[in-house]
Protein backbone atom coordinates (compact mmCIF):
# COMPACT_ATOMS: atom_id res chain seq x y z
CA UNK A 1 0.00 0.00 0.00
CA UNK A 2 2.66 2.48 1.07
CA UNK A 3 4.72 1.68 -1.96
CA UNK A 4 1.96 2.39 -4.40
CA UNK A 5 1.06 5.75 -2.81
CA UNK A 6 4.70 6.71 -3.02
CA UNK A 7 4.91 5.79 -6.66
CA UNK A 8 1.67 7.62 -7.41
CA UNK A 9 2.81 10.76 -5.71
CA UNK A 10 6.14 11.12 -7.42
CA UNK A 11 4.99 11.95 -10.95
CA UNK A 12 2.20 14.11 -9.52
CA UNK A 13 4.63 16.38 -7.80
CA UNK A 14 6.38 17.32 -11.01
CA UNK A 15 3.06 17.37 -12.81
CA UNK A 16 1.74 20.07 -10.46
CA UNK A 17 4.59 22.43 -11.10
CA UNK A 18 4.58 22.09 -14.86
CA UNK A 19 0.77 21.86 -14.80
CA UNK A 20 0.52 25.21 -13.05
CA UNK A 21 2.49 26.86 -15.78
CA UNK A 22 0.35 25.17 -18.36
CA UNK A 23 -2.88 26.28 -16.66
CA UNK A 24 -1.88 29.87 -16.77
CA UNK A 25 -1.16 29.61 -20.44
CA UNK A 26 -4.42 28.14 -21.73
CA UNK A 27 -6.67 27.63 -18.76
CA UNK A 28 -7.19 23.88 -19.13
CA UNK A 29 -5.88 21.04 -16.96
CA UNK A 30 -4.76 18.34 -19.38
CA UNK A 31 -2.93 16.47 -16.61
CA UNK A 32 -6.18 15.53 -14.87
CA UNK A 33 -7.65 13.22 -17.48
CA UNK A 34 -4.48 11.14 -17.89
CA UNK A 35 -4.08 10.90 -14.15
CA UNK A 36 -7.58 9.51 -13.86
CA UNK A 37 -7.00 6.93 -16.58
CA UNK A 38 -3.79 5.79 -14.98
CA UNK A 39 -5.59 5.36 -11.68
CA UNK A 40 -8.37 3.45 -13.38
CA UNK A 41 -5.94 1.17 -15.17
CA UNK A 42 -4.16 0.51 -11.94
CA UNK A 43 -7.37 -0.28 -10.09
CA UNK A 44 -8.65 -2.38 -12.97
CA UNK A 45 -5.39 -4.31 -13.10
CA UNK A 46 -5.45 -4.91 -9.39
CA UNK A 47 -9.01 -6.22 -9.53
CA UNK A 48 -8.33 -8.48 -12.49
CA UNK A 49 -5.16 -10.05 -11.09
CA UNK A 50 -6.88 -10.26 -7.70
CA UNK A 51 -9.71 -12.26 -9.25
CA UNK A 52 -7.20 -14.63 -10.85
CA UNK A 53 -5.49 -15.20 -7.52
CA UNK A 54 -8.87 -15.73 -5.90
CA UNK A 55 -9.90 -18.37 -8.44
CA UNK A 56 -6.61 -20.22 -8.08
CA UNK A 57 -6.80 -20.17 -4.31
CA UNK A 58 -10.43 -21.29 -4.24
CA UNK A 59 -9.66 -24.19 -6.61
CA UNK A 60 -6.72 -25.28 -4.50
CA UNK A 61 -8.58 -24.95 -1.24
CA UNK A 62 -11.64 -26.83 -2.44
CA UNK A 63 -9.41 -29.59 -3.81
CA UNK A 64 -7.64 -29.99 -0.50
CA UNK A 65 -10.90 -29.79 1.46
CA UNK A 66 -12.58 -32.35 -0.78
CA UNK A 67 -9.76 -34.90 -0.66
CA UNK A 68 -9.38 -34.43 3.07
CA UNK A 69 -13.10 -34.73 3.78
CA UNK A 70 -13.54 -37.74 1.53
CA UNK A 71 -10.36 -39.36 2.77
CA UNK A 72 -11.24 -38.88 6.41
CA UNK A 73 -14.80 -40.13 6.05
CA UNK A 74 -13.40 -43.66 5.86
CA UNK A 75 -12.40 -43.31 9.48
CA UNK A 76 -15.11 -40.97 10.72
CA UNK A 77 -18.32 -42.26 9.15
CA UNK A 78 -17.34 -45.75 8.02
CA UNK A 79 -15.61 -46.53 11.28
CA UNK A 80 -12.44 -48.05 9.91
CA UNK A 81 -9.56 -47.61 12.32
CA UNK A 82 -6.84 -45.37 10.87
CA UNK A 83 -4.20 -47.52 12.50
CA UNK A 84 -5.58 -50.68 10.95
CA UNK A 85 -5.70 -48.85 7.63
CA UNK A 86 -2.11 -47.63 7.78
CA UNK A 87 -0.59 -50.80 9.18
CA UNK A 88 -2.84 -53.53 7.81
CA UNK A 89 -1.04 -55.82 5.44
CA UNK A 90 -4.06 -57.31 3.71
CA UNK A 91 -5.90 -55.44 1.00
CA UNK A 92 -9.12 -57.20 0.13
CA UNK A 93 -11.96 -54.68 0.14
CA UNK A 94 -14.54 -57.15 -1.08
CA UNK A 95 -14.11 -59.44 1.92
CA UNK A 96 -15.64 -58.25 5.15
CA UNK A 97 -13.78 -58.81 8.39
CA UNK A 98 -15.25 -59.85 11.77
CA UNK A 99 -16.79 -56.43 12.42
CA UNK A 100 -18.46 -56.37 9.01
CA UNK A 101 -16.06 -53.83 7.48
CA UNK A 102 -13.98 -54.33 4.32
CA UNK A 103 -10.41 -55.54 4.85
CA UNK A 104 -8.38 -52.53 3.82
CA UNK A 105 -4.78 -52.63 4.94
CA UNK A 106 -2.91 -50.03 2.90
CA UNK A 107 0.58 -50.88 4.07
CA UNK A 108 1.52 -52.92 0.95
CA UNK A 109 0.79 -49.93 -1.26
CA UNK A 110 2.51 -47.48 1.08
CA UNK A 111 5.59 -49.67 1.14
CA UNK A 112 5.39 -50.12 -2.62
CA UNK A 113 5.21 -46.38 -3.22
CA UNK A 114 8.15 -45.63 -0.96
CA UNK A 115 10.16 -48.51 -2.36
CA UNK A 116 9.85 -47.43 -6.00
CA UNK A 117 10.48 -43.80 -5.04
CA UNK A 118 13.60 -44.42 -2.98
CA UNK A 119 15.02 -47.03 -5.32
CA UNK A 120 14.49 -44.88 -8.40
CA UNK A 121 16.19 -41.96 -6.67
CA UNK A 122 19.11 -44.12 -5.64
CA UNK A 123 19.49 -45.01 -9.30
CA UNK A 124 19.03 -41.43 -10.51
CA UNK A 125 21.35 -39.52 -8.17
CA UNK A 126 24.71 -40.82 -9.41
CA UNK A 127 23.76 -40.47 -13.07
CA UNK A 128 22.22 -37.03 -12.64
CA UNK A 129 25.14 -35.63 -10.63
CA UNK A 130 27.75 -37.30 -12.80
CA UNK A 131 26.35 -36.11 -16.09
CA UNK A 132 25.68 -32.64 -14.68
CA UNK A 133 29.34 -32.37 -13.65
CA UNK A 134 30.35 -33.38 -17.15
CA UNK A 135 27.99 -30.91 -18.78
CA UNK A 136 28.90 -27.97 -16.54
CA UNK A 137 32.51 -28.46 -15.52
CA UNK A 138 34.16 -30.77 -18.00
CA UNK A 139 32.61 -29.89 -21.32
CA UNK A 140 30.37 -26.83 -21.02
CA UNK A 141 30.12 -26.37 -24.79
CA UNK A 142 28.68 -29.85 -25.19
CA UNK A 143 26.46 -29.18 -22.17
CA UNK A 144 25.00 -25.98 -23.55
CA UNK A 145 24.75 -26.92 -27.20
CA UNK A 146 23.63 -30.52 -27.00
CA UNK A 147 23.03 -32.05 -23.59
CA UNK A 148 20.74 -29.36 -22.22
CA UNK A 149 18.41 -29.27 -25.26
CA UNK A 150 18.34 -33.07 -25.30
CA UNK A 151 17.27 -33.15 -21.66
CA UNK A 152 14.55 -30.61 -22.32
CA UNK A 153 13.28 -32.82 -25.08
CA UNK A 154 13.20 -35.83 -22.75
CA UNK A 155 11.38 -33.91 -20.02
CA UNK A 156 8.46 -33.45 -22.38
CA UNK A 157 7.94 -37.12 -23.16
CA UNK A 158 4.61 -38.34 -21.70
CA UNK A 159 4.96 -40.88 -18.93
CA UNK A 160 2.90 -43.47 -20.77
CA UNK A 161 5.71 -43.72 -23.31
CA UNK A 162 8.18 -44.61 -20.55
CA UNK A 163 5.71 -47.18 -19.26
CA UNK A 164 5.32 -48.68 -22.71
CA UNK A 165 9.05 -48.97 -23.25
CA UNK A 166 9.43 -50.50 -19.80
CA UNK A 167 6.69 -52.99 -20.55
CA UNK A 168 8.23 -54.02 -23.85
CA UNK A 169 11.90 -54.13 -22.86
CA UNK A 170 12.39 -54.12 -19.10
CA UNK A 171 9.73 -56.56 -17.99
CA UNK A 172 10.80 -59.36 -20.38
CA UNK A 173 14.45 -58.66 -19.54
CA UNK A 174 13.85 -58.98 -15.80
CA UNK A 175 11.73 -62.06 -16.43
CA UNK A 176 14.58 -63.67 -18.30
CA UNK A 177 17.20 -62.82 -15.73
CA UNK A 178 15.43 -63.43 -12.43
CA UNK A 179 12.49 -65.61 -13.39
CA UNK A 180 8.96 -64.81 -12.27
CA UNK A 181 6.73 -62.49 -14.23
CA UNK A 182 9.18 -59.63 -14.56
CA UNK A 183 6.62 -57.21 -13.12
CA UNK A 184 7.46 -55.63 -9.80
CA UNK A 185 9.23 -52.93 -7.84
CA UNK A 186 12.47 -53.28 -9.80
CA UNK A 187 10.75 -52.70 -13.13
CA UNK A 188 8.74 -49.82 -11.62
CA UNK A 189 11.82 -48.18 -10.14
CA UNK A 190 13.80 -48.43 -13.36
CA UNK A 191 10.98 -46.92 -15.39
CA UNK A 192 10.58 -44.12 -12.87
CA UNK A 193 14.32 -43.55 -12.76
CA UNK A 194 14.47 -43.08 -16.53
CA UNK A 195 11.42 -40.89 -16.35
CA UNK A 196 12.67 -38.47 -13.68
CA UNK A 197 16.32 -38.54 -14.78
CA UNK A 198 16.02 -35.66 -17.30
CA UNK A 199 14.19 -33.43 -14.82
CA UNK A 200 16.58 -34.12 -11.96
CA UNK A 201 19.64 -33.73 -14.20
CA UNK A 202 18.38 -30.39 -15.51
CA UNK A 203 17.85 -29.15 -11.98
CA UNK A 204 21.27 -30.37 -10.86
CA UNK A 205 22.83 -28.58 -13.84
CA UNK A 206 21.05 -25.41 -12.73
CA UNK A 207 22.41 -25.89 -9.24
CA UNK A 208 25.99 -26.36 -10.46
CA UNK A 209 25.75 -23.41 -12.82
CA UNK A 210 24.55 -21.15 -10.06
CA UNK A 211 27.78 -21.67 -8.11
CA UNK A 212 29.49 -18.27 -8.54
CA UNK A 213 32.49 -18.26 -10.88
CA UNK A 214 34.73 -16.52 -8.29
CA UNK A 215 34.54 -19.66 -6.13
CA UNK A 216 36.08 -21.72 -8.89
CA UNK A 217 38.65 -19.01 -9.56
CA UNK A 218 39.66 -18.71 -5.93
CA UNK A 219 39.97 -22.43 -5.62
CA UNK A 220 42.21 -22.57 -8.70
CA UNK A 221 44.25 -19.64 -7.40
CA UNK A 222 44.75 -21.55 -4.15
CA UNK A 223 46.31 -24.40 -6.06
CA UNK A 224 43.20 -26.58 -6.08
CA UNK A 225 43.06 -29.05 -8.96
CA UNK A 226 39.99 -29.29 -11.09
CA UNK A 227 38.63 -32.30 -9.23
CA UNK A 228 39.36 -30.79 -5.84
CA UNK A 229 37.49 -27.69 -6.96
CA UNK A 230 34.54 -29.71 -8.20
CA UNK A 231 34.39 -31.92 -5.16
CA UNK A 232 35.07 -29.47 -2.35
CA UNK A 233 33.76 -26.22 -3.76
CA UNK A 234 31.25 -26.72 -6.54
CA UNK A 235 29.40 -29.75 -5.16
CA UNK A 236 29.50 -28.39 -1.62
CA UNK A 237 28.04 -25.03 -2.58
CA UNK A 238 25.47 -26.69 -4.82
CA UNK A 239 24.33 -29.23 -2.22
CA UNK A 240 21.06 -27.47 -1.32
CA UNK A 241 20.20 -27.17 -5.01
CA UNK A 242 21.06 -30.80 -5.63
CA UNK A 243 18.94 -31.92 -2.67
CA UNK A 244 16.06 -29.84 -3.95
CA UNK A 245 16.40 -31.48 -7.35
CA UNK A 246 16.34 -34.91 -5.78
CA UNK A 247 13.32 -34.17 -3.61
CA UNK A 248 11.40 -32.78 -6.57
CA UNK A 249 12.32 -35.92 -8.49
CA UNK A 250 11.08 -38.02 -5.59
CA UNK A 251 7.82 -36.09 -5.49
CA UNK A 252 7.32 -36.76 -9.18
CA UNK A 253 8.16 -40.45 -8.80
CA UNK A 254 5.90 -40.82 -5.79
CA UNK A 255 2.95 -39.30 -7.61
CA UNK A 256 3.44 -41.02 -10.97
CA UNK A 257 0.62 -43.44 -11.73
CA UNK A 258 0.50 -44.55 -15.32
CA UNK A 259 4.07 -45.59 -16.05
CA UNK A 260 4.34 -47.49 -12.77
CA UNK A 261 0.99 -49.16 -13.12
CA UNK A 262 2.06 -50.61 -16.47
CA UNK A 263 5.08 -52.45 -15.11
CA UNK A 264 4.60 -53.09 -11.38
CA UNK A 265 2.09 -55.93 -11.64
CA UNK A 266 -0.55 -54.33 -9.42
CA UNK A 267 -0.76 -57.12 -6.88
CA UNK A 268 -1.85 -55.51 -3.60
CA UNK A 269 0.34 -57.82 -1.53
CA UNK A 270 3.13 -56.98 0.84
CA UNK A 271 6.26 -56.83 -1.37
CA UNK A 272 8.74 -59.51 -0.45
CA UNK A 273 11.17 -59.15 -3.31
CA UNK A 274 11.98 -56.59 -5.96
CA UNK A 275 10.85 -58.84 -8.76
CA UNK A 276 7.46 -59.93 -7.35
CA UNK A 277 4.36 -58.11 -8.59
CA UNK A 278 3.52 -55.30 -6.17
CA UNK A 279 1.48 -52.13 -6.17
CA UNK A 280 1.68 -48.48 -5.26
CA UNK A 281 -0.87 -46.02 -3.90
CA UNK A 282 -1.28 -44.50 -7.33
CA UNK A 283 -1.57 -47.75 -9.23
CA UNK A 284 -4.32 -49.07 -6.94
CA UNK A 285 -6.12 -45.76 -7.25
CA UNK A 286 -6.10 -45.64 -11.03
CA UNK A 287 -6.95 -49.33 -11.34
CA UNK A 288 -10.02 -49.19 -9.09
CA UNK A 289 -11.39 -45.68 -8.93
CA UNK A 290 -13.59 -46.09 -11.98
CA UNK A 291 -15.08 -49.37 -10.79
CA UNK A 292 -16.44 -48.39 -7.43
CA UNK A 293 -19.67 -46.48 -6.87
CA UNK A 294 -19.49 -43.19 -5.01
CA UNK A 295 -20.08 -43.27 -1.26
CA UNK A 296 -19.40 -46.96 -0.83
CA UNK A 297 -16.83 -47.78 1.80
CA UNK A 298 -14.45 -49.01 -0.88
CA UNK A 299 -14.72 -45.70 -2.68
CA UNK A 300 -14.04 -43.80 0.54
CA UNK A 301 -10.97 -45.94 1.17
CA UNK A 302 -9.59 -45.02 -2.24
CA UNK A 303 -10.01 -41.36 -1.26
CA UNK A 304 -7.99 -42.13 1.83
CA UNK A 305 -5.18 -43.38 -0.42
CA UNK A 306 -5.44 -40.10 -2.33
CA UNK A 307 -5.18 -38.24 0.97
CA UNK A 308 -1.92 -40.04 1.74
CA UNK A 309 -0.58 -38.94 -1.65
CA UNK A 310 -1.64 -35.37 -0.96
CA UNK A 311 0.00 -35.34 2.44
CA UNK A 312 3.19 -36.83 1.02
CA UNK A 313 3.43 -34.22 -1.73
CA UNK A 314 2.91 -31.56 0.90
CA UNK A 315 5.78 -33.05 2.89
CA UNK A 316 8.03 -33.07 -0.19
CA UNK A 317 7.29 -29.39 -0.82
CA UNK A 318 7.93 -28.56 2.82
CA UNK A 319 11.29 -30.32 2.62
CA UNK A 320 12.22 -28.27 -0.45
CA UNK A 321 11.31 -25.05 1.37
CA UNK A 322 13.18 -26.13 4.44
CA UNK A 323 16.33 -26.84 2.41
CA UNK A 324 16.07 -23.44 0.72
CA UNK A 325 15.52 -21.61 3.99
CA UNK A 326 18.28 -23.40 5.80
CA UNK A 327 20.94 -22.68 3.19
CA UNK A 328 19.94 -19.01 3.23
CA UNK A 329 20.00 -18.67 6.99
CA UNK A 330 23.34 -20.35 7.26
CA UNK A 331 25.18 -18.01 4.98
CA UNK A 332 23.55 -14.58 4.89
CA UNK B 1 69.00 -9.56 -14.64
CA UNK B 2 69.09 -8.76 -10.97
CA UNK B 3 70.70 -11.26 -8.63
CA UNK B 4 68.00 -11.85 -6.08
CA UNK B 5 65.13 -11.79 -8.54
CA UNK B 6 62.30 -14.11 -7.54
CA UNK B 7 60.01 -13.56 -10.47
CA UNK B 8 61.01 -12.13 -13.80
CA UNK B 9 59.17 -11.66 -17.07
CA UNK B 10 60.85 -11.55 -20.47
CA UNK B 11 58.92 -10.16 -23.42
CA UNK B 12 55.61 -11.34 -22.10
CA UNK B 13 52.89 -10.87 -24.63
CA UNK B 14 49.23 -11.76 -24.16
CA UNK B 15 46.55 -12.12 -26.80
CA UNK B 16 42.87 -12.77 -26.37
CA UNK B 17 41.12 -14.50 -29.27
CA UNK B 18 44.32 -14.55 -31.39
CA UNK B 19 43.79 -11.01 -32.58
CA UNK B 20 43.65 -8.65 -29.66
CA UNK B 21 47.05 -7.76 -28.18
CA UNK B 22 46.30 -7.12 -24.52
CA UNK B 23 49.97 -6.88 -23.49
CA UNK B 24 53.22 -6.41 -25.37
CA UNK B 25 56.84 -6.95 -24.37
CA UNK B 26 56.58 -6.76 -20.64
CA UNK B 27 59.95 -7.07 -18.91
CA UNK B 28 59.73 -6.70 -15.17
CA UNK B 29 61.59 -8.12 -12.19
CA UNK B 30 60.20 -8.76 -8.74
CA UNK B 31 62.27 -9.42 -5.62
CA UNK B 32 61.49 -10.91 -2.21
CA UNK B 33 60.43 -8.45 0.46
CA UNK B 34 59.47 -5.90 -2.11
CA UNK B 35 56.09 -4.37 -2.94
CA UNK B 36 55.50 -3.49 -6.58
CA UNK B 37 52.48 -1.44 -7.59
CA UNK B 38 51.01 -1.77 -11.07
CA UNK B 39 49.19 1.39 -12.08
CA UNK B 40 47.57 2.65 -15.24
CA UNK B 41 44.22 3.55 -16.73
CA UNK B 42 41.40 1.04 -16.96
CA UNK B 43 41.81 -1.63 -19.61
CA UNK B 44 45.57 -1.22 -19.99
CA UNK B 45 46.24 -4.84 -19.05
CA UNK B 46 47.20 -4.73 -15.37
CA UNK B 47 44.91 -7.59 -14.38
CA UNK B 48 45.92 -9.53 -17.45
CA UNK B 49 49.56 -9.22 -16.46
CA UNK B 50 48.86 -10.23 -12.88
CA UNK B 51 46.96 -13.31 -14.07
CA UNK B 52 49.99 -14.32 -16.14
CA UNK B 53 52.21 -14.49 -13.11
CA UNK B 54 50.33 -17.38 -11.47
CA UNK B 55 49.16 -18.75 -14.81
CA UNK B 56 45.52 -18.03 -13.99
CA UNK B 57 45.19 -16.94 -17.60
CA UNK B 58 45.49 -20.61 -18.49
CA UNK B 59 41.93 -20.97 -17.18
CA UNK B 60 40.75 -18.72 -20.01
CA UNK B 61 40.66 -20.89 -23.14
CA UNK B 62 41.06 -18.06 -25.66
CA UNK B 63 44.01 -16.45 -23.90
CA UNK B 64 47.53 -16.97 -25.25
CA UNK B 65 50.65 -16.07 -23.30
CA UNK B 66 53.97 -15.76 -25.12
CA UNK B 67 57.34 -14.99 -23.62
CA UNK B 68 59.15 -16.19 -20.55
CA UNK B 69 58.03 -16.00 -16.95
CA UNK B 70 60.92 -17.03 -14.75
CA UNK B 71 60.24 -18.12 -11.22
CA UNK B 72 63.47 -18.87 -9.34
CA UNK B 73 65.13 -18.69 -12.73
CA UNK B 74 62.91 -21.39 -14.21
CA UNK B 75 60.49 -20.58 -16.99
CA UNK B 76 56.99 -21.49 -15.82
CA UNK B 77 55.26 -20.47 -19.03
CA UNK B 78 55.59 -23.92 -20.55
CA UNK B 79 53.05 -26.57 -21.45
CA UNK B 80 54.59 -29.03 -19.01
CA UNK B 81 54.48 -26.74 -16.00
CA UNK B 82 52.29 -27.99 -13.15
CA UNK B 83 49.83 -25.13 -12.61
CA UNK B 84 49.00 -26.18 -9.10
CA UNK B 85 52.60 -26.03 -7.93
CA UNK B 86 52.91 -22.52 -9.30
CA UNK B 87 49.75 -21.31 -7.61
CA UNK B 88 50.70 -22.82 -4.31
CA UNK B 89 53.77 -20.57 -4.27
CA UNK B 90 52.28 -17.57 -6.02
CA UNK B 91 49.03 -16.72 -4.27
CA UNK B 92 46.36 -14.36 -5.52
CA UNK B 93 43.79 -12.09 -3.88
CA UNK B 94 40.93 -10.88 -6.03
CA UNK B 95 39.16 -7.58 -6.23
CA UNK B 96 35.86 -8.70 -4.75
CA UNK B 97 36.06 -10.38 -1.36
CA UNK B 98 34.82 -13.85 -2.25
CA UNK B 99 35.29 -16.37 0.52
CA UNK B 100 33.81 -19.83 -0.01
CA UNK B 101 30.43 -20.62 1.49
CA UNK B 102 32.13 -22.43 4.30
CA UNK B 103 33.08 -21.61 7.85
CA UNK B 104 35.90 -19.16 8.52
CA UNK B 105 38.06 -22.06 9.64
CA UNK B 106 37.35 -24.17 6.56
CA UNK B 107 38.06 -21.23 4.26
CA UNK B 108 41.58 -20.93 5.64
CA UNK B 109 42.14 -24.66 5.95
CA UNK B 110 41.02 -25.22 2.36
CA UNK B 111 44.39 -24.81 0.67
CA UNK B 112 46.48 -26.69 3.28
CA UNK B 113 43.98 -29.55 3.16
CA UNK B 114 44.17 -29.68 -0.62
CA UNK B 115 47.90 -29.87 -0.32
CA UNK B 116 47.69 -32.85 1.95
CA UNK B 117 47.78 -31.54 5.53
CA UNK B 118 45.26 -33.58 7.50
CA UNK B 119 46.54 -33.25 11.05
CA UNK B 120 44.03 -31.22 13.06
CA UNK B 121 46.55 -29.61 15.39
CA UNK B 122 48.72 -28.57 12.48
CA UNK B 123 45.67 -27.12 10.70
CA UNK B 124 44.65 -25.23 13.86
CA UNK B 125 48.09 -23.76 13.96
CA UNK B 126 48.04 -22.70 10.32
CA UNK B 127 44.59 -21.15 10.70
CA UNK B 128 45.62 -19.11 13.72
CA UNK B 129 48.90 -18.04 12.18
CA UNK B 130 47.32 -17.01 8.87
CA UNK B 131 44.56 -15.06 10.60
CA UNK B 132 47.13 -13.31 12.77
CA UNK B 133 49.19 -12.37 9.75
CA UNK B 134 46.10 -10.88 8.14
CA UNK B 135 45.28 -9.03 11.40
CA UNK B 136 41.94 -10.80 11.68
CA UNK B 137 42.57 -13.26 14.50
CA UNK B 138 41.37 -11.08 17.38
CA UNK B 139 38.12 -10.32 15.61
CA UNK B 140 37.19 -13.88 14.66
CA UNK B 141 38.94 -16.21 17.08
CA UNK B 142 35.67 -16.99 18.87
CA UNK B 143 33.58 -17.51 15.76
CA UNK B 144 35.84 -19.69 13.63
CA UNK B 145 32.98 -22.07 12.89
CA UNK B 146 30.62 -19.37 11.70
CA UNK B 147 30.01 -18.82 8.01
CA UNK B 148 32.52 -16.52 6.34
CA UNK B 149 29.52 -14.57 5.12
CA UNK B 150 28.82 -13.41 8.64
CA UNK B 151 31.84 -11.11 8.26
CA UNK B 152 31.90 -7.54 6.94
CA UNK B 153 33.33 -6.76 3.51
CA UNK B 154 36.65 -5.61 4.92
CA UNK B 155 36.90 -8.67 7.15
CA UNK B 156 36.06 -10.94 4.23
CA UNK B 157 38.87 -9.45 2.20
CA UNK B 158 41.31 -9.99 5.07
CA UNK B 159 39.98 -13.53 5.30
CA UNK B 160 40.81 -13.99 1.61
CA UNK B 161 44.31 -12.69 2.30
CA UNK B 162 44.64 -15.09 5.24
CA UNK B 163 43.37 -17.91 3.03
CA UNK B 164 46.15 -17.15 0.57
CA UNK B 165 48.79 -16.81 3.29
CA UNK B 166 47.80 -20.24 4.62
CA UNK B 167 49.65 -21.74 1.64
CA UNK B 168 52.82 -19.98 2.74
CA UNK B 169 53.36 -18.42 -0.67
CA UNK B 170 56.52 -16.59 -1.69
CA UNK B 171 54.63 -14.18 -3.89
CA UNK B 172 51.23 -12.62 -3.27
CA UNK B 173 49.39 -11.05 -6.19
CA UNK B 174 46.62 -8.60 -5.37
CA UNK B 175 44.19 -7.20 -7.92
CA UNK B 176 42.69 -4.01 -6.53
CA UNK B 177 42.15 -5.62 -3.13
CA UNK B 178 40.85 -2.44 -1.52
CA UNK B 179 38.62 -1.05 -4.24
CA UNK B 180 35.45 -2.24 -2.51
CA UNK B 181 36.52 -1.26 0.99
CA UNK B 182 36.21 1.69 3.35
CA UNK B 183 39.31 3.66 4.46
CA UNK B 184 39.67 1.81 7.76
CA UNK B 185 39.60 -1.65 6.17
CA UNK B 186 41.94 -0.33 3.48
CA UNK B 187 44.32 0.82 6.16
CA UNK B 188 44.20 -2.60 7.84
CA UNK B 189 45.06 -4.30 4.55
CA UNK B 190 47.91 -1.89 3.87
CA UNK B 191 49.30 -2.75 7.32
CA UNK B 192 49.10 -6.43 6.44
CA UNK B 193 50.91 -5.81 3.18
CA UNK B 194 53.67 -4.04 5.12
CA UNK B 195 53.88 -6.93 7.56
CA UNK B 196 54.13 -9.71 4.97
CA UNK B 197 56.65 -7.66 3.02
CA UNK B 198 58.74 -7.56 6.18
CA UNK B 199 58.54 -11.38 6.27
CA UNK B 200 60.18 -11.40 2.87
CA UNK B 201 57.12 -12.03 0.74
CA UNK B 202 57.09 -10.44 -2.69
CA UNK B 203 53.86 -8.46 -3.13
CA UNK B 204 52.56 -7.30 -6.50
CA UNK B 205 49.50 -5.11 -6.25
CA UNK B 206 47.27 -3.53 -8.87
CA UNK B 207 45.70 -0.31 -7.69
CA UNK B 208 43.79 2.63 -9.07
CA UNK B 209 44.55 4.55 -5.93
CA UNK B 210 47.70 6.55 -6.69
CA UNK B 211 48.18 7.56 -3.05
CA UNK B 212 48.00 3.93 -2.05
CA UNK B 213 50.70 3.05 -4.56
CA UNK B 214 52.85 5.87 -3.20
CA UNK B 215 52.24 4.79 0.40
CA UNK B 216 52.95 1.10 0.21
CA UNK B 217 55.10 0.27 -2.79
CA UNK B 218 58.85 0.17 -3.31
CA UNK B 219 58.62 -0.06 -7.08
CA UNK B 220 55.95 1.10 -9.46
CA UNK B 221 55.20 0.06 -13.01
CA UNK B 222 53.03 2.27 -15.20
CA UNK B 223 51.02 0.50 -17.89
CA UNK B 224 49.31 2.13 -20.84
CA UNK B 225 47.35 0.38 -23.60
CA UNK B 226 49.16 -2.92 -23.18
CA UNK B 227 52.66 -1.50 -22.82
CA UNK B 228 54.71 -1.02 -19.71
CA UNK B 229 55.69 2.60 -20.17
CA UNK B 230 57.88 3.03 -17.16
CA UNK B 231 59.12 0.88 -14.33
CA UNK B 232 61.25 2.26 -11.52
CA UNK B 233 61.40 2.83 -7.80
CA UNK B 234 58.23 4.44 -6.53
CA UNK B 235 60.21 7.49 -5.52
CA UNK B 236 61.48 8.12 -9.04
CA UNK B 237 58.11 7.40 -10.65
CA UNK B 238 56.29 9.82 -8.39
CA UNK B 239 58.89 12.57 -8.09
CA UNK B 240 60.81 12.43 -11.29
CA UNK B 241 59.19 10.27 -13.97
CA UNK B 242 61.17 9.99 -17.18
CA UNK B 243 58.18 9.64 -19.48
CA UNK B 244 55.77 12.47 -20.12
CA UNK B 245 52.84 10.02 -20.21
CA UNK B 246 53.62 8.84 -16.69
CA UNK B 247 53.71 12.40 -15.50
CA UNK B 248 50.39 13.10 -17.20
CA UNK B 249 48.74 10.09 -15.64
CA UNK B 250 49.99 10.88 -12.16
CA UNK B 251 48.86 14.46 -12.35
CA UNK B 252 45.45 13.31 -13.52
CA UNK B 253 45.75 14.91 -16.95
CA UNK B 254 44.81 11.63 -18.54
CA UNK B 255 41.67 9.72 -19.43
N1 LIG C 1 38.79 -12.76 -20.48
C1 LIG C 1 39.04 -11.86 -21.44
N2 LIG C 1 38.68 -12.11 -22.72
C2 LIG C 1 38.92 -11.22 -23.69
N3 LIG C 1 39.50 -10.04 -23.50
C3 LIG C 1 39.88 -9.71 -22.25
C4 LIG C 1 39.67 -10.60 -21.16
N4 LIG C 1 40.15 -10.02 -20.03
C5 LIG C 1 40.62 -8.82 -20.41
N5 LIG C 1 40.48 -8.62 -21.74
C6 LIG C 1 40.89 -7.44 -22.49
O1 LIG C 1 42.25 -7.19 -22.21
C7 LIG C 1 42.47 -5.80 -22.02
C8 LIG C 1 43.13 -5.57 -20.68
O2 LIG C 1 42.20 -5.91 -19.66
P1 LIG C 1 42.57 -5.96 -18.14
O3 LIG C 1 41.40 -6.51 -17.41
O4 LIG C 1 43.84 -6.64 -17.97
O5 LIG C 1 42.72 -4.41 -17.80
P2 LIG C 1 43.00 -3.70 -16.41
O6 LIG C 1 44.18 -2.84 -16.60
O7 LIG C 1 43.03 -4.67 -15.32
O8 LIG C 1 41.72 -2.80 -16.28
P3 LIG C 1 40.96 -2.35 -14.94
O9 LIG C 1 41.80 -1.32 -14.32
O10 LIG C 1 39.68 -1.80 -15.46
O11 LIG C 1 40.79 -3.57 -14.11
C9 LIG C 1 41.14 -5.11 -22.17
O12 LIG C 1 41.08 -4.56 -23.45
C10 LIG C 1 40.14 -6.21 -22.04
O13 LIG C 1 39.05 -5.97 -22.88
MG1 LIG D 1 41.74 -5.12 -13.64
Amino acid sequence: MNDSTLVNNMPNRSATSSGTLHNRANGTRPQDSTRLTKGQIERGGKTLTGICVGIVLITLASLIVMVTAKGLSTFISDGISPIAFLTGQVWDPHTLDASGLPTVGALPMIVGSFAVTLLSCAIVIPFAVGSAIYAVEVNPRFGRRFFRPALELLVGIPSVVFGLVGLTILVPLIRNISGGTGYGILAGSLVLAVMVLPTVTSLVIDALESVPAPYRQSSAALGGTRWQTIWHIVLRSATPGILTAVVLGMARAFGEALAVQMVIGNAPAMPTSLTQPASTLTSILTMNMGNEAMNTVYNDVLWSLALILLVMSLIFILIVHFIGRKSEVKHD
Amino acid sequence: MSENALLETHDVRVRYHDTHDALRNINLTFCPGEVTALIGPSGCGKSTFLRCLNLMNREIPHCHIDGEIDYHGQNINTKKQNLYDVRRNIGMVFQSPNPFRKSIYDNIAFAPRQHGIKDRARLDEIVEQSLRRAALWDEVKDVLNKSAYALSGGQRQRLCIARTLAMNPEVVLMDEPCSALDPISTHAIEETIGAIKAEGICVIIVTHNIEQAARISDKTAFFLLGDCIEWNTTEVIFNNPHDQRTKDYLTGRFG
